[in-house]
């Protein structure tokens, strides 16, 4: 009997472990970045060029930094969302416009409309760098201390809006509102 | 920021498809040169489309990709070239940082030349790249708790195959029975040896 039992256990553990990693994207990646500080930018603003923006001007408020480009399909997936997202006044939205060309960059805005409450350029992606970006569209979710507590790397469609990021956005403003 | 070109975050460049029309030329029906062939609107209408078709890229939105500048220090080009073979681009994971010709692999190669030009050591340069894109950037795994198992995982599994197969054998041993053979077996063995055709027994 067990001799007739072994080979199905087998099966079924190696189906299950199968089973899950189907399930898997092997391009999300999980951050290191995760509750540690989020890295330091200052660089030009998109819409307002002599103007530099800094991840310390957005220090107290919860916020979340989008690393969006023109040429990113996904990112043209998720735009009506940000939108709306951007509309609910829940959380401020910067964007990082990732290797793009500014005429390319602000055609798109004045195309498609613009969620962001500003856009940080990052021409040559020395910024993305720093946070570990490899694939547009990326969000982070960072919180009044400036520590990145969450990273979403694909679209943020509605289920990941609602289940994922929305979640922690609440809880960072409850905690702050409490102290 | 003069070295500005565009190419699309896969890497090839965009205009390699305009070589096309030239090879179509010569292949389709209708497109020699004496212009009488079988078939000349064919051929016209067809080359049309390939010529539209090429101009397609000049409407793609492309990433913006500075041209990589290899280093004129041989000795940080020799450097590189060792270590991104064993970092992985985040890209294309399946490729080495050294190979991949995604936009991302090409930034890292280039802040990898700027620290080396400073003075920053291979480890110093790793350690930078793992604080960023964690331990998956580099291609052999780190020994730590989580990996224990993918490095002695396979040493496991060997002592566990070694340890069945002598409990196999030892239980195949047991199973041939080691009693001697009676006086009449032995007698009616060395009758059949002796029926055997041009075999002597002793």
């Amino acid at each position: 009997m067990l001799k007739y039992l072994i080979p199905l256990v087998i099966f079924l553990v190696l189906a299950g472990f199968l089973a899950i990693g189907l399930t898997r994207d092997p391009h999300e990646l999980k951050s290191v970045l995760i509750n540690k500080p989020a890295p330091a930018f200052r660089v030009a603003e998109l819409k307002a060029p002599e103007k530099m923006i800094s991840n310390e001007d957005m220090r107290g408020k919860v916020w979340l930094l989008n690393v969006w480009a023109s040429w990113c399909v996904a990112c043209r997936e998720e735009h009506p969302y940000l939108l709306k997202y951007a509309e609910s006044k829940v959380v401020p939205i910067y964007g990082l416009n990732y290797k793009d060309r500014r005429e390319d960059a602000l055609a798109w805005l004045g195309e498609l409309g613009d969620p962001y409450t500003a856009s940080a350029v990052d021409l040559d992606g020395r910024v993305g760098i720093d946070y570990g970006v490899y694939g547009a569209p990326e969000t982070y979710v960072i919180d009044q201390a400036g520590m990145i507590r969450l990273k979403h790397v694909g679209p943020i469609m509605p289920d990941v809006w609602s289940e994922k990021i929305l979640p922690v956005v609440q809880e960072l403003n409850r905690q702050g509102a409490a102290k | 920021m003069n070295y500005l070109t565009a190419s699309r975050s896969g890497g090839k460049p965009l205009f390699l498809t305009c070589s096309f029309p030239t090879y179509v030329m010569s292949r389709v029906p209708g497109m020699n040169k004496s212009g009488r062939g079988a078939c000349p609107r064919f051929g016209k209408s067809f080359l049309l489309t390939v010529l539209l078709i090429c101009l397609l890229p000049a409407f793609a939105k492309a990433q913006v990709q500075e041209e990589e500048v290899p280093s004129d220090d041989p000795v940080i080009e020799q450097r590189l070239a060792h270590l991104s073979k064993e970092l992985r681009c985040l890209q294309c994971q399946n490729q080495t940082l050294a190979d991949s010709p995604a936009g991302l692999a090409a930034d890292l190669r280039r802040e990898i030349r700027l620290q080396m030009k400073a003075g920053k050591s291979d480890q110093e340069i790793v350690a930078f790249l793992t604080q960023r894109y964690g331990d998956f950037i580099l291609y052999k795994p780190r020994v730590t708790f989580t990996t224990y198992l993918l490095w002695f995982g396979p040493f496991v599994l060997l002592l566990g195959g070694l340890y069945i197969l002598f409990h196999y054998i030892k239980q195949r041993r047991d199973m041939i029975p080691d009693k001697p053979l009676s006086a009449d077996e032995h007698r009616r063995a060395e009758e059949l040896l002796a029926s055997l055709p041009g075999k002597e027994t002793t």
